[in-house]
This record gives C-alpha cells, sequence and structure tokens, in this order.
C-alpha cells in the first residue's frame, strides 16, 4: 500500500499518486467500501487520451454503480488488467493492487486535489 | 419529520460494524462484511437479517376475516389457523397499494405484516376500510391495531435454517414441531419468557423462518440465533444481499416492481386476487385495465458482467418497449438479470431485446421468472 499521506484525494473519491510525469490513480477504500462489492470494472484504453473531470471508466458493484472520473487530462499510458479480470481487488487493497489506470500527465495539470487531512474531513474522518 | 429511525437491534448491528443506509424511513443494516460472502452464505448455509422495521397490524374480531376479504386481493377466509397468505392491498383503481403477508393466528385473529415504507399507506387504508366495513352503526365486530413498535422480525434465511432452529434451545412450547411446519405456515410457542411466532416465509427463495417476538426480546433472540447459528454458517446478512437474493428469486419489491401504478395481473399476481370474491376494495378498478395492452412484469437475461439497472430502458429494435425495475449481476449465477416492464408482444420468453446500459446497447433475453429456484 502506497504511503497514504503522499497521495492526493479528489472529491469524487480518487487517489492519484504522482511520480515524475506519471499519475496512478484508483479509488479509495472509503468509496469501495460505500459502493460494496465490486464486481465490473471498465477502463479507457491505453494509448486513448482522457480530459480532467471527465468521466473515463465505471466501477459497479453489486448494489450499484460508480463512475471513474479522470483527476488529470493525460494519455492513457496502462489499466490494471488485474482488476478487470478480478474487479474484487479494488475492495481487498483498494490503494495498492487495486490501482485502475496510469496517466501521463503534464504535472500543472493536477487541478484541485486534496491532501489526505482534507479527504478525510471530507468523509468525515471515515475513511 | 422525524430522524432516521432504528429497530431495537441497532447496538447489536453497531457492535459487528454493520454500514447502515436508509430504507423507508429507517437506518437499516446494508452489510456486515461483503455484499457477495452474505448472499452465498444464505444460499449455501444461513443468514440471519433484521426486518424489524416492517410493520404489523393486528386485526381482531368476530367478522376479522369477512372484513380482510372484503380490505385485501385474496380470500383470507379460506386459510385454516396457523397459516400464512401472500396477499396484496389494493387502491380502487386496481393499483397496489402494498402487498402483505396474512398470518391467521386464531379463528378471530390475524396478524399482516407490510413493507416499512407503507406502514402509514396500510394503517390508512385498514382504517378506512374498517369504517366502511362496520357501517354507520358499527354492527360488524373488528378491530385494526399497527402494533410494529411493540414487536420485532428476525429472519433466518438458507438450506442450514431449519437446525438453526432446532439447536435453539430457548425456543419452547410450539404448537406444532418445525419439521412438520409446511412453508408458509406458522407455529406458535415462546422464546424464554417470550411470546415467540415461527413462520416458514421469507423472502430469499430459500428455505427459512421469520421469528416475531416482542421488541424487548430483540436482542437475545438475535445473540441466540447467532450462537446456535454460526457453527453452521449463519452470517448476520444486510439489505444488499437481500436485495440480490429476492431478485433471483423473482420477488417483486414494493417501488420497484409494484406501485399504484401497476395492477396485480401486469406483475405476474392475478393468482392472489380472488376474482370470485363478492366484493373487496381494488375489484371495480382491476376491470378497467386493458388486458393485453398494459406492460407486463418478465424476467431478462443478459451476458458478461455489465448489469441492466432500475430506470434503464428497454428496446426492441429502436423502439422503446419498457424500462427495468431492478437488475444486478446475480452473484449466484454469474451473469446479469434484471426484471423489466415490457409490451406484452415483447414480454414472451425466448424474445431477444437490448436494454440501454449508459449509452450502450446490449442484449438481453427475456425469461419466466423465476431466476432461481432452489434445489428440494
Amino acid at each position: 500500500m502506497a504511503d497514504l499521506t503522499t497521495l492526493h484525494y479528489t472529491a469524487e473519491h480518487e487517489w492519484i499518486a504522482v511520480d515524475g510525469d506519471v499519475a496512478t490513480i484508483g479509488i479509495t477504500d472509503y468509496a469501495a467500501q460505500q459502493l460494496g462489492d465490486v464486481v465490473f470494472v471498465e477502463l479507457p484504453s491505453p494509448g486513448s487520451t482522457v480530459t480532467a473531470g471527465q468521466v473515463c471508466g465505471e466501477i459497479e458493484s453489486t448494489k450499484s454503480v460508480g463512475e471513474l472520473y479522470a483527476p488529470a487530462s493525460g494519455e492513457v499510458l496502462e489499466v490494471n488488467d488485474d482488476v478487470v479480470a478480478d474487479p474484487s481487488v479494488v475492495n481487498a487493497d483498494a490503494f495498492g493492487a487495486g490501482w485502475l489506470i496510469k496517466l501521463r500527465i503534464d504535472g500543472a495539470s493536477l487541478g484541485d486535489t486534496l491532501d489526505r487531512a482534507g479527504y478525510v474531513a471530507l468523509t468525515g474522518g471515515d475513511v | 419529520m422525524t430522524g432516521p429511525r432504528y429497530t431495537p437491534l441497532r447496538d447489536r448491528h453497531e457492535a459487528l460494524g454493520a454500514a447502515f443506509t436508509d430504507f423507508g424511513g429507517w437506518m437499516m443494516p446494508v452489510r456486515y462484511s461483503s455484499d457477495l460472502a452474505e448472499h452465498h452464505a444464505v444460499r449455501r448455509a444461513a443468514g440471519l437479517f433484521d426486518i424489524s422495521h416492517m410493520a404489523e397490524f393486528a386485526v381482531e374480531g368476530a367478522d376479522a376475516d369477512v372484513f380482510l376479504d372484503y380490505a385485501l386481493a385474496g380470500r383470507v377466509s379460506a386459510m385454516a389457523v396457523g397459516k400464512a397468505k401472500y396477499s396484496l392491498v389494493l387502491a380502487e383503481s386496481g393499483g397496489i397499494v402494498d402487498d402483505v403477508i396474512v398470518y391467521r393466528l386464531g379463528e378471530h385473529r390475524y396478524l399482516v405484516i407490510a413493507n416499512a415504507g407503507n406502514r402509514e399507506a396500510v394503517a390508512g387504508a385498514l382504517t378506512e376500510r374498517v369504517a366502511d366495513f362496520r357501517g354507520a352503526d358499527a354492527v360488524r365486530d373488528v378491530s385494526v391495531a399497527d402494533v410494529s413498535d411493540a414487536f420485532a422480525l428476525i429472519a433466518v434465511q438458507g438450506p442450514a435454517a431449519r437446525g438453526i432452529l432446532e439447536a435453539l434451545d430457548d425456543i419452547a412450547d410450539l404448537d406444532r414441531p418445525l419439521t412438520d411446519l409446511p412453508y408458509y405456515a406458522a407455529a406458535q410457542g415462546r422464546f424464554g419468557q417470550w411470546p415467540l411466532l415461527v413462520a416458514r416465509t421469507g423472502y430469499t427463495g430459500e428455505d427459512g423462518f421469520e421469528l416475531l417476538v416482542p421488541a424487548e426480546a430483540a436482542g437475545d433472540l438475535w445473540d441466540g440465533l447467532l450462537a446456535a447459528g454460526s457453527p453452521h454458517g449463519l452470517v448476520p446478512a444486510g439489505l444488499a444481499a437481500r436485495d440480490t437474493l429476492r431478485l433471483e428469486a423473482g420477488m417483486p419489491l414494493y417501488g420497484h416492481e409494484l406501485s399504484l401504478d401497476v395492477v396485480p395481473a401486469q406483475a405476474g399476481l392475478g393468482r392472489v386476487v380472488a376474482a370470485d370474491k363478492q366484493d373487496f376494495v381494488g375489484r371495480s378498478g382491476l376491470g378497467a385495465v386493458v388486458a393485453g395492452d398494459a406492460p407486463v412484469l418478465v424476467g431478462l437475461i443478459g451476458e458478461g458482467r455489465r448489469a441492466g439497472r432500475a430506470g434503464y430502458e428497454v428496446f426492441d429494435g429502436d423502439r422503446r418497449v419498457g424500462e427495468i425495475t431492478s437488475g444486478a449481476l446475480s452473484p449466484t449465477l454469474g451473469h446479469p438479470i434484471a426484471m423489466a416492464y415490457v409490451a406484452p408482444p415483447a414480454a414472451e420468453p425466448g424474445t431477444t431485446l437490448t436494454i440501454d446500459v449508459r449509452g450502450t446497447r446490449l442484449p438481453v433475453t427475456v425469461t419466466a421468472l423465476p431466476f432461481y429456484r432452489r434445489a428440494h
């Protein structure tokens, strides 16, 4: 699992780990718990481009449908095929093996994100 | 408007780490561990459900049977003491106010169990119908009391359910043994010092029991069942599992498959209506619905893992023919299932239709309900 304090967070419950111009994106453990058991994940194709703030994927649980928003614009470098094959990994390890996509971003394009404290406050401390 | 309500088992759910959700104004456990684990436990062993949010009405008096024949769609008076019956509260229009289970507890004593979200609607309907039924001089002997707050209802569902109840030492003085209790029948006895009603009913498609006790006894019964059931694989199960279980079993849910805008025949519940009864509320409305024209409830089976959900549109070619009312990826069957209202020409089992899943058309096949039937 990543060091949670180094991650960026969005109000849509995504986390972003930035390493140079590569951003790894997933949904938070809180989001996974709210969804319930994840049973289907659809992710953008490698090589495609996603736009900040736009829906770029879907995460379905038995109960409901969640949308994955691109927290930044950029080219999709890689998607996590293990999660597509076994969506339960999102519930089991949301901040680790359950990552979803890697984007090549312009560092400056990462818009308004929350730090750990801000995200914890957003979820009422229930992370 | 008052705040959210909790059942007498709130502290048990919190201690078990349940996540809560609002259901009909009640804060109910949606899951304890995992929706899928709880679902599978009910199919393979057993699940423990708090259904204390449901509403209970005591209907009593020498004319109670005639009254219920008038107030409900079914012929309640034909039921033997100790039996249960699925029935409907209809509006004058023939639309469905609620679906209920009626227990005949004595010659002149009934219990009507209604959905939590429809408590006020059912209370209002029964109260009004009692007044109409009694007439101006109140010559008929029947009373209706909302006893919802006095009782707790706990369900044990799954193939291990009977063994679990038999392992619970505090159940005593049953007026018939659990082994002889048929489906849709109830036994009366005691749980410790408390009165107990054990009914072989449920909402999951499995064998199972629903236990009614005074609210004060709820905690002890819950604890006792968990202790007796754990060796049998019993786990507490929340509303999420309950919903996928009932969907697989093809059981309608009020607000999804059932509403005031739907008459029983559309929902496949024509058999619940005793149309040969002399008079009952809703009878005149039923005749006004044009047969063969109104949408009817069907099952839809999809491929892959992406499920249609409530509100998604159903198409036959380019023509919109209906709408999904409930849908999920079936945990037991492994493919998407849904219930939908479609126009009668599209309702024939085997018909291939499409559903619009957020902009993508996916093929589905019409099928008879239920999707899942337990092996006997």
